[in-house]
């Protein structure tokens, strides 16, 4: 009796499950076959008739989405803005978390702890005046502009999660490598980076996709020729519905990338979207 | 001979603490230059924008004359931003709580089944999604029109296979044929039959092109004669194909109008019902005698169930936390599933040797332990939630624009959509960042805490 209870609530947990899985699943399954239908079968019925009548489905929007200039150029600058936004987080970081966790300076702890507490900082209270900053300073609307941007604001989080996983780093280890006579450079290059690789993978994961699915950022601080895939995308979509054979496939090929990511590095992906998720 | 020896002792001695003293300066100098980099992007494009912004939000429009706290006022007078605000609450009492909710209930749920990690990829999938896709889909998924909107063609499905549908939502009858309309869109006959007659009801509107499939010609059935105890008719299209034919009459070509309800109505009482066969026929048995009208009952001409307008002014701020939810489920799952694994086996077997229920092992004992993961979930949500931009910027079509807007995308207009008034949008920027403060205490009390 017991066992057939279990049995039957098992079963009912089991389908419930199902049925939270498919409604998360039909979204994106709407949007891809979106994406494969033309705007006069889009306008006229639903993605799920393509079951019925498969041969609605075709490739051609994303062949013409390959010749589509603007698109093109978008995903190109969506890969110069998120690659060296990364990099440069990454990079500064590691060297601030060094210093941070194990370098002697006046004013160590406070100036961390202010870290800390930019840690929440919205984006949106530099829009403005980093606009102003950047229009003397000529970067606005330039890529580099946006690059620098990204990496300002991503760097409190990503010094916080690498001097904290640098300070767990046995004494002993590091002093010895000073013993030998290593310089802080070579230590840093040949003993902290490479200590502090899982750590380095889940920041640099998280902020490609930080920098990658950015949209506000962009919107500002990009113009017409730097601006990238989101942008390019939203500034389309006042036109919704007409053109929904540009905007399907575009918003698929923008979030191939992230997911391609994520199916090949769950585990950093994970903890890197767990850790940053203060942000 | 001391001075000689102090002098000759004296060099290598301060020379020693010399040489520290200037190794020590060299590894500051070292340490700032690994620092400096970072510390000048915080100084310029976080620091600096903060204080310039707290500063700004205290002058006017332009930004030439000091108006003390009046950008703050102004924020709870003007009702767009009013309006901003209130969404905001909207967001932050719901999301964060519905998530954490949903998140605890899936976890506990999904360790229960053997594709327990196909589960939380599959969950957590849209995390990788950005704000513009997903505002993208659901934008796709809210479309009105239940033959484009998969949400609303599933709710129309739901709600036909409860309610039904209607054959005939475009059918009327001619006035002055022995039909008349009733106030609540149902036909009645004018005059009242006896059992042992029958009726004819025709009816105009419907196109040849729209009768169901299998509609016969009413006129074989029009012909036969009602028993005694009986009622017998046709409902019928009163239209003959080609021309010809006499209104109010059933011709050889007029088609009968098959699955309309019909009811025999006695003394404002419905005592007999009955739905048309393909060629329109109905009959009431088994009547008392008496004088009965034949009534259509409305439910035969309503207007098709259209849905739900999931992006007009009203709902459009619960389809957006919809989507939003869709995005973070995953994160609040995994995260208190992580949580949820690190809990005492021996504890929750212990609870159900003294057998305990899998409800309450649940509200006593996995729910307490679990309070600190779920704060740390509830807390997290709340910040994100407080700035939400992308998906209020792109679900919400440009006409309840403001019926959706929260402080970010207020912020957004007011400053640079048209707005204008960087006084103002400073303001709310200052808001945005006071709402985290709390935030901002707590991650340092809490970073302290753990370096002691």
């Amino acid at each position: 009796m017991k066992a057939i209870r279990r049995g039957l609530s098992s079963g009912l947990v089991q389908a419930f499950l199902v049925l939270i899985g498919l409604v998360w699943l039909t979204p994106l399954a709407g949007l891809f076959m979106s994406s494969l239908r033309t705007s006069e079968d889009s306008a006229s019925s639903g993605w799920w008739t393509a079951f019925t009548s498969p041969g609605q489905l075709s490739f051609d929007n994303y062949a013409a989405l390959l010749k589509n200039a603007g698109i093109t150029q978008a995903f190109w600058n969506t890969v110069l803005i998120s690659v060296p936004a990364t990099t440069l987080v990454v990079v500064l970081a590691a060297l601030a978390g060094y210093a941070f966790a194990w370098l002697d300076f006046p004013g160590r702890e406070a100036v961390f702890l202010l870290v800390v507490a930019l840690l929440v900082v919205p984006v949106q209270i530099g829009l403005l005046p980093v606009a102003k900053l950047f229009g003397e300073l000529g970067l606005f609307g330039t890529i580099p502009g946006v690059v620098l941007f990204h990496v300002a604001y991503g760097l409190p989080f990503a010094v916080f999660l690498l001097r904290n996983y640098f300070a767990e780093m046995p004494k002993e280890m590091l002093e010895a490598a000073r013993m030998d006579g290593g310089s802080e450079w070579r230590i840093f290059t040949r003993l902290v980076l490479p200590v502090g690789r899982p750590a380095i993978a889940s920041l640099a994961i998280f902020q490609f996709l930080w920098v990658w699915n950015d949209m506000l950022v962009a919107l500002l601080f990009a113009d017409p020729s730097s601006q990238p895939l989101t942008v390019e995308l939203q500034s389309q979509i006042r036109q919704f519905g007409s053109n929904i054979d540009v905007l399907a496939p575009g918003a698929f090929v923008s979030l191939v990338v992230p997911l391609v990511v994520f199916f090949a590095f769950q585990r950093h992906f994970v903890q890197g979207v767990m850790a940053g998720s203060v942000k | 001979m001391t001075a000689t020896l102090v002098k000759e002792t004296s060099p290598p001695g301060t020379g020693l603490v010399e040489r520290a003293r200037r190794s020590r300066r060299r590894a500051r100098i070292v340490a700032l230059l690994f620092v400096f980099p970072a510390l000048l992007l915080l100084g310029a494009l976080v620091v600096y924008p903060v204080l310039f912004s707290i500063g700004r939000s205290f002058f006017d429009a332009s930004g030439t004359r000091f108006v003390g706290g009046d950008n703050y006022t102004e924020m709870f007078r003007d009702p767009a931003t009013l309006k901003a605000i209130r969404n905001t609450a909207i967001w932050v009492v719901v999301a964060p709580a519905l998530l954490t909710g949903l998140g605890l209930i899936l976890a506990v749920l999904v360790e229960k089944v053997r594709w327990a990690t196909a589960f939380k990829l599959l969950l957590f999938m849209p995390m990788a999604v950005s704000f513009l896709a997903a505002g993208i889909i659901f934008r796709l998924a809210y479309d009105e029109d239940p033959h484009k909107g998969v949400l609303n063609a599933a709710v129309v499905g739901v709600h036909d296979a409860f309610k039904g549908t209607s054959q005939y939502p475009t059918a009327r009858a001619r006035t002055g044929f022995g039909l008349a309309k009733e106030g609540d869109g149902s036909y009645r006959t004018d005059a009242g039959v006896q059992p042992g007659g029958s009726v004819s009801l025709g009816l105009v509107g419907v196109a040849p092109k729209d009768l169901p499939e299998g509609a016969r010609p009413a006129y074989p059935a029009a012909q036969r004669k009602a028993a005694a105890d009986e009622v017998r008719g046709v409902v019928y299209l009163d239209f003959t194909p080609g021309g010809g034919g006499v209104q109010g009459k059933v011709d050889r070509r007029e088609s009968g109008l098959p699955e309309m309800r019909v009811e025999a109505v006695r003394d404002g009482r419905t005592v007999a019902d009955a739905t048309t066969a393909a060629d329109g026929s109905f009959r009431f048995t088994g009547l008392e005698p008496g004088s009965y009208t034949v009534k259509l009952p409305a439910s035969n001409f309503a207007q098709p169930y259209q849905g739900v307008s999931w992006l007009g002014p009203a709902l459009v701020t619960p389809a957006i936390i919809g989507a939003y939810v869709w995005i973070w489920t995953g994160f609040a799952m995994v995260l208190i599933g992580a949580g949820l694994s690190t809990l005492p086996r021996d504890a929750l077997e212990a609870a159900r040797m003294d057998g305990a229920n899998e409800w309450q092992i649940f509200r006593r004992i996995t729910v307490p332990l679990l309070a600190p993961v779920l704060t740390v979930v509830f807390v997290t949500l709340l910040i994100n939630v407080m700035k939400v931009f992308d998906l209020v910027y792109i679900i919400a079509p440009g006409d309840v624009q403001e019926d959706a807007t929260v402080l970010a995308t207020q912020m957004w207009l007011v400053s640079f959509g048209g707005g204008n008034n960087q006084g103002l949008g400073s303001a709310l920027g200052v808001l945005l960042l006071l709402l985290v403060v709390p935030a901002m205490v707590f991650n340092v009390r809490r970073f302290r805490g753990s370096q002691r």
